[in-house]
């Protein structure tokens, strides 16, 4: 559970998680505003399937791993926000392309 | 990109801005390769956004941040090509990088390449570290710098390191319910650490800061206990709390957030790739690259500067950047060797003044001996793999004798981390068992691609 300091308010940014709109600041990572929003792990991992959230937000654990507009294997503590986003979380390990 | 630049940088922290606009003043072509957003690396995240914006989030991440606003400004104006959220997942020793941007591939060859990737927070693998609700502390100040987020509800900080305690009086100035403040640090490491005061008596800043940090916790009211053993995060769906030993009992104390930090080591990730020479560092117990006095690994044309070159913090890797930017100018015949030395002069005696604490630092804050051998056989130790301590002690038994072999029993190292969270762990428990250094031990082939890419972006790849 986060939260956002007073002058964090600005929440112009609208993204798609997994079905639900998320409000997020311009600038946000995707994965400051999946935490932020208290919405649930980020990725399940391939060999046990258990549910991670990011751990180090520089982009070197990977637990951040999502789907973003379709392209999985995303480190989302790397991505900003965008309006319209789609972003998924990375059920175990990406699939092979039909 | 149809010109061969003169000096490639990867990376946009103190460091490779620093160097970027050492070099252009010279006369260089620059270009710099930056995996974030925005420049200003991890130390100085975020600074052009919040430098533009009077708010409270200024005065809680204070002047040492906000002094990272100058060279920003410095880097914006200068003749550089900056290219923001280019990952770079391959380096050859001819100085030919490849690196994916706006999700394409691309390949570009320097003259020159300046590493300056800075540091990872060290892995600190105790039971329960993988569980949603952990995280590393400087992570937590990441967040806090780039969105102005903090965690809501009880937070417990643990772990040791000037660092530690920076994110826990930056938590509390910023509101956040911090209920306790768990520091390894015994009083032996005190002890062991009174030897290297006099040197650090040289910049008492540092020392001053340090002590001011503290207070201001203590005043806020968190408890702190120090030479805390046995720790374990517990919970089993997310973290439910921390139990720790402290004055011979065990103790448990409730949290909704634990935040974990045992220091930071350098990001040797492209220079391992590189096969460039590494030392091992006592007491840090880190890796770093062998590099001359002008910060030039084993590889011609190749230097590393900053942090990802050894931890000497934010303004000695600034002053790094520019000693091997000048350097690079010289070998390039932009400048005379005795105009680079002339140059680097002043820069040299600035070094020595930011370097003046760390023998303290590294002394009393080295890590602590339960998170380099998880003694718990079913800590997790990679997690990307899910790989145990009992298992990478299994793996030895079996005949492992290095993490290499090791990776291949148990698959340690093989996510996508690439042994960026569990090589320096399972080398230390390899090295326990066997009753050997971690020198000799040694550490992963990296391999490239060192970042994920896709076969369509390798499809598309743009030469």
């Amino acid at each position: 559970m986060y939260k956002r300091l007073p002058e964090g308010d600005d929440l112009s940014v609208t993204f798609d998680f997994e079905g639900e709109s998320v409000s997020a600041r311009p600038g946000d990572t995707v994965a400051a505003a999946i935490l932020v929003s208290d919405a649930g792990h980020t990725r399940t991992t391939p060999v046990t399937g258990a549910p991670r959230l990011p751990y180090c937000m520089m982009g070197v654990c990977f637990d951040c791993l999502m789907e973003i507009d379709g392209v999985p294997n995303q480190q989302a503590c790397l991505v900003e926000v965008r309006d319209g986003m789609r972003v998924k979380r990375q059920v175990g390990a990406r699939g092979v392309d039909e | 990109m149809s010109t061969e630049p003169d000096l490639i940088i990867i990376g946009a922290g103190p460091a490779g801005q620093a160097a970027a606009v050492e070099a252009a003043s010279h006369g260089l072509s620059v270009l710099v390769l930056d995996e974030q957003s925005q420049p200003g690396g991890q130390i100085y995240r975020n600074i052009a956004r919040n430098a533009a914006n009077e708010s409270k989030l200024r005065d809680i991440l204070g002047r040492d941040y906000m002094r990272g606003a100058a060279l920003a400004r410095e880097f914006e104006k200068a003749d550089i090509d900056y290219r923001a959220g280019a990952s770079v997942w391959q380096v050859d020793p001819n100085c030919a990088v490849s690196f994916t941007h706006n999700g394409t591939a691309s390949q570009v060859t320097g003259r020159r390449l300046l590493i300056a990737t800075g540091a990872q927070e060290r892995p600190v693998a105790i039971p329960g570290w993988t569980l949603p609700g952990v995280m590393g502390a400087g992570a937590a100040q990441v967040l806090l710098k780039s969105s102005g987020v903090v965690p809501m509800g009880r937070i417990v900080v643990v772990g040791s390191g000037p660092l530690l305690l920076l994110v826990t009086q930056q938590l509390v100035d910023a509101g956040a319910d911090v209920v306790a403040m768990l520091e390894t640090t015994r009083t032996a490491d005190y002890l062991a650490a009174a030897g290297t005061l006099p040197g650090a008596l040289r910049a008492p800043e540092y020392l001053r800061k340090g002590m001011a940090m503290r207070r201001r916790v203590k005043a806020a009211g968190v408890p702190i206990h120090s030479g805390v053993r046995g720790l374990a995060v517990l919970g089993s769906e997310t973290a439910k709390g921390v139990r720790f030993g402290h004055g011979g009992a065990m103790q448990e104390v409730e949290a909704d957030t634990v935040l974990l930090h045992e220091g930071v080591v350098p990001n040797v990730q492209i220079t391992r790739q590189l096969w460039c020479d590494h030392e091992w560092v006592e007491p840090q117990r880190y890796w770093r690259p062998v590099l001359d006095e002008y910060y030039n690994t084993s590889i011609a044309g190749i230097a590393v500067a900053g942090d990802s070159a050894g931890i000497y913090g934010a303004e000695y890797a600034a002053v790094a950047g520019r000693i091997a930017a000048l350097d690079a100018a010289c070998s390039l015949q932009k400048i005379s060797a005795a105009d680079r030395d002339r140059e680097a002069a002043p820069l040299l005696k600035q070094r020595a003044k930011y370097q003046a604490i760390r023998p303290l630092l590294d002394s009393l804050f080295r890590p602590n001996p339960e998170i380099l051998t998880p003694a718990d056989d079913d800590t997790i130790v990679c997690r990307c793999e899910e790989v145990s301590a009992g298992a990478i002690r299994e793996g030895v038994r079996l005949g492992a004798t290095g993490p290499n072999q090791l990776k291949s029993y148990m698959r340690c190292g093989m996510g996508p981390c690439q042994g960026r969270f569990c090589g320096l762990t399972v080398a230390e428990i390899i090295a326990a068992e066997r009753g050997e250094s971690v020198r000799d031990v040694g550490y992963y082939r990296i391999r490239p691609p060192i970042k994920p890419v896709t076969l369509g972006e390798l499809a598309a790849f743009d030469d």
